[in-house]
């Protein structure tokens, strides 16, 4: 596996991993815009709108039918955030060239098909198809209220816009409601001209072909951006509060049967680009990252608390939310439990199982990466994200060395921001 | 030794059928970083009612998925804490069928596949570890009871079903399995978890023998009896109910429609009707067809719209799902094309189209080890050898899935089953 990543034009990068491996290639092209409320729907409607219909494949069927002559491949309109980068764009699995039925290549017409989807939309009038506007805002507000069907998702959805309600990370990737409804193909069009004009793209590839001929299929169909007049580029930062003022404690109530506990803490500064992030990486393993973490083996096995119990770390941000469901009257215990079980780590009482289980679990996450032609993307457009070249080799390398004292200097420095609590109706 | 080769679809399987009965399939993969593991018995949510030893048992729903969390435990503590020491990310599920544990690892596969062979197939029960897992999967239970998707897919079940076990859930209810003893666990681990019911299923940089010498030193000798099972009686044609409602707190109403199909049979029959099935979801409703791009046109699907042919020994059917503001269009859309297509025919050329894009995806999911191997065992038991689906796709013909839409995509084999919001629809 050999990874390059090369400059087809300013602001536009490609990434290029050349493996054997795999029975499929992985294409993406993905916008990195800074996360802001009064553009997060806009951004996020756009690739669903551009998905619907191009000039030469106006609708959906079309689209579809020109995928199946791909062998099934698949286009999908992608949104994530990373930090408070906003990323934007379509990503792309398609057939290897080698289990072509009738031996013709995929990659130039799949690399052609997600060009034309992204910069030769169908369009009405000079902008964008009202009908497609208005299909796609419909669902867009609707993915943005369903996000209240999955509540453990939504509690820690909750914690994070309370906990950085002024800061752009509490913008969730997909907008709000309000926003997203005042969409018009006009709106939305200006959006497009300004973000073909001034955004960053990340372009990635991963599969058997030659590097060369990848650059050579995404110069022809990109051609239009590449050729874009060079100017000035949006640009997306990411704020750090390193200390949390006071613990802001928020409570709602719906008809659920089990309650949502969330607890957001600031790491101090710490994050993905400081000297001490392996041990950070660690302490959110032992913390509540693994089967083998202490909330997994005490909150949840030990004094069954609750039903699940972890921890992630937002990386770029310096953030570590915490998630569990519990039964409504457990919650003072839970809470406090979680707290103790973070001064355990402060104190350093981390026992040598602990410390080695969360080291070989996260390193064997990050080798595992390298098997997934999915998750290897999403590693890579992360690094892109926070600027970063590590491969992820040298990222386990730098896990190797972390001792315990390192990990529990992590924990001091964690401070309790806000906890979220969902519980039922009373009565 | 028996070296099984399917050249079309790339892929070679080593296997071995131990004197013990166990059936051992190993994926040679030596590019990769990681190893995969997977453990499985003929035994799931489905097999309540079975004979051993000439007595018939009559045992509570849930149970084969309480003996699933029960078994990861063992004399000297816990096997889940054991294989995330090594890093290893370890699992397990239970499905109507099939109950499987498995991990992936990127180190040290021979001593985690040890572990999980051993706490697999030695059971250690206590009637206090009994009783406390009760908190937890009444938990579990209470966390899939407030999920609208399994709620909308467990009443689509008992809509179309009689008498088959698939309308239990797997998981049971709190009731249920508040009948579970340590007892009833040591019974039916006697009945299915023996090595001629099982089969082990293994991809990575590996080689036969020694997946073999670990099962060899870890498993019975020999074989035990194998159980009978009771699926209950035969199953009509029709749907015991034509509509299914409940209300919940979800923003869209959520819809699961299901087509009653035919009881599969073993052997490669049943992978013929498994992959016409999939083209018969494509011809009639799948992103490339009229019908789909028709509903979405009209906003009566969106992108959370799925469809599948599920199949499970005695039963199998069509579904489509997801969220509409108006459910019993759908289900009236869906059958009038039905008749369409049967009436004027599939369109040739989407056919040959769809044939293509089910082979791609067929082909890229075999990137996934986990897929490999979770569809390897299922298809053991069942009889067939998946990886022949290049060569049966070549014989499958346009009449065989109007044949098959003509049987089964008519109103006496439709069930509809809704999850509404509380109070009325939002607008």
């Amino acid at each position: 596996m050999q990874t390059t990543r090369r400059e087809l034009a300013p602001g536009v990068n490609l990434r290029c991993v050349h493996t054997n491996k795999f029975k499929s290639a992985y294409l993406s092209v993905t916008m990195m815009l800074p996360l802001e409320a009064e553009q997060a729907s806009l951004n996020a409607l756009l690739p669903y709108v551009l998905r619907r219909g191009t000039r030469k494949h106006p609708d959906l069927e079309a689209l579809s039918a020109a995928l199946d002559e791909l062998y099934g491949g698949a286009i999908e309109p992608m949104v994530r955030k990373r930090g408070e980068t906003q990323c934007v764009g379509l990503v792309a699995g398609f057939l290897d060239d080698k289990y072509a039925l009738d031996g013709r290549p995929i990659l130039e017409p799949a690399a052609a098909l997600v060009g034309e989807i992204l910069l030769n939309p169908f369009t009405r009038d000079g902008v964008f198809c009202p009908e497609y506007t208005a299909g796609e805002r419909a669902n867009l507000i609707d993915r943005i209220r369903s996000q209240i069907n999955d509540k453990r998702t939504y509690a820690v959805q909750r914690l994070t816009q309370e906990m950085c309600r002024y800061e752009n990370f509490g913008v969730d990737r997909l907008g709000d409601e309000t926003s997203a409804a005042a969409i018009t193909p006009e709106s939305l069009w200006a959006r497009y001209q300004e973000l073909l004009a001034q955004a960053e793209f990340e372009v990635y590839y991963c599969g058997c072909a030659q590097p060369e001929r990848v650059e050579q299929a995404l110069r022809q169909a990109l051609a239009p951006l590449l050729a874009r007049e060079p100017g000035e580029l949006l640009y997306a930062d990411c704020e750090i509060r390193t200390n949390a003022v006071e613990v802001n404690t928020v409570e709602e109530s719906m008809d659920v049967t089990q309650g949502k506990l969330a607890m957001g803490f600031r790491t101090g500064g710490n994050a993905v680009w400081e000297e001490d992030y392996p041990a950070l990486l660690l302490c959110n393993a032992v913390f509540g990252g693994t089967t083998l973490s202490k909330l997994f083996l005490n909150v949840r096995e030990k004094l069954s608390l609750c039903y699940y119990a972890s921890s992630m770390l937002e990386k770029m941000k310096g953030v570590i939310l915490v998630s569990s469901g519990i039964e409504f009257d457990k919650y003072q215990e839970a809470r406090d439990e979680i707290l103790h079980q973070l001064e355990e780590i402060r104190q350093g009482r981390i026992e040598d199982w602990e410390l080695e289980g969360a080291r070989r679990t996260v390193i064997s996450g990050y080798r595992s990466y390298l098997d997934n032609q999915g998750q290897l993307e999403d590693f890579w457009l992360g690094q892109a994200a926070a600027g970063l070249d590590t491969e992820i080799e040298e990222l386990t390398s730098r896990l190797e060395g972390v001792t315990a004292s390192q990990v529990a200097a992590a924990a001091q420095k964690l401070e309790l921001d806000t906890v979220y609590f969902l519980k039922g109706v009373e009565g | 030794m028996e070296l099984l080769q399917f050249p079309r679809a790339g892929e070679k399987i080593f296997h071995e059928v131990l004197e013990n009965g166990l059936n051992v399939f190993v994926f040679p993969k030596p590019e990769f970083q990681k190893s995969y593991a997977f453990f499985a018995t003929r035994y799931g949510g489905m097999d309540t009612r079975f004979c051993l030893n000439g007595q018939w048992q009559d045992t509570p729903a849930g149970i084969a998925h309480y003996l699933e969390h029960k078994m990861f435990d063992t004399q000297e503590g816990n096997a889940l804490q054991d294989l995330a020491a090594n890093g290893a990310s370890p699992n397990a599920f239970t499905s109507n069928a099939i109950t499987g544990y498995y991990f992936e690892c990127t180190e040290k596969f021979e001593e985690n596949l040890k572990i999980l062979l051993s706490f697999v197939s030695v059971p250690w029960f206590t009637p206090e570890s009994v009783a406390k897992e009760q908190g937890i999967i009444g938990q579990e239970i209470g966390m899939i009871e407030d999920d609208p998707n399994w709620q909308v897919y467990q009443n689509l079940t008992k809509a179309m079903y009689h008498t088959h076990p698939i309308r239990t859930s797997v998981a049971g209810t709190v009731e249920s399995i508040s009948h579970i003893t340590d007892k009833t666990l040591y019974d039916c681990h006697k009945a299915f978890y023996d090595p001629a019911n099982m089969v082990l299923c293994a991809a990575g940089d590996l080689d036969l023998e020694t997946v073999c010498a670990a099962a060899r030193e870890i498993l019975p000798k020999t074989p035990g009896p194998i159980a009978d099972r009771d699926y209950g009686g035969q199953e009509p044609e029709q749907v015991s109910r034509n509509q299914i409602e409940i209300s919940m707190e979800v923003s869209t109403p959520i819809f699961q429609l299901g087509f009653k199909g035919d009881a599969p049979a073993q052997g490669e029959a049943g992978l013929r009707q498994s992959l016409l099935g999939e083209l018969a979801c494509e011809a009639l409703l799948g992103t490339s067809s009229p019908l789909y791009a028709r509903l979405y046109r009209e906003g009566l699907i969106n992108k959370s719209f799925y469809y599948d042919y599920e199949t499970e020994p005695g039963c199998s059917f069509l579904c489509a799902g997801g969220e509409s503001r108006d459910p019993e269009a759908v289900r009236a859309a869906v059958l009038e094309e039905s008749e369409r297509l049967v009436r004027e025919g599939v369109d040739c050329k989407l056919w040959e189209r769809i044939k293509k894009g089910c082979y791609g995806n067929r082909m890229r999911s075999l990137n996934s080890f986990e897929n490999l191997c979770v569809t390897q065992a299922q298809s053991f038991f069942r009889e067939e050898r998946f990886l022949d689906f290049p060569q049966i796709y070549e014989s499958l013909t346009v009449q065989d899935v109007q044949g098959l839409l003509e049987r089964w995509v008519v109103p006496s084999r439709t069930a509809l089953s809704i999850v509404r919001p509380k109070g009325g629809e939002t607008a």
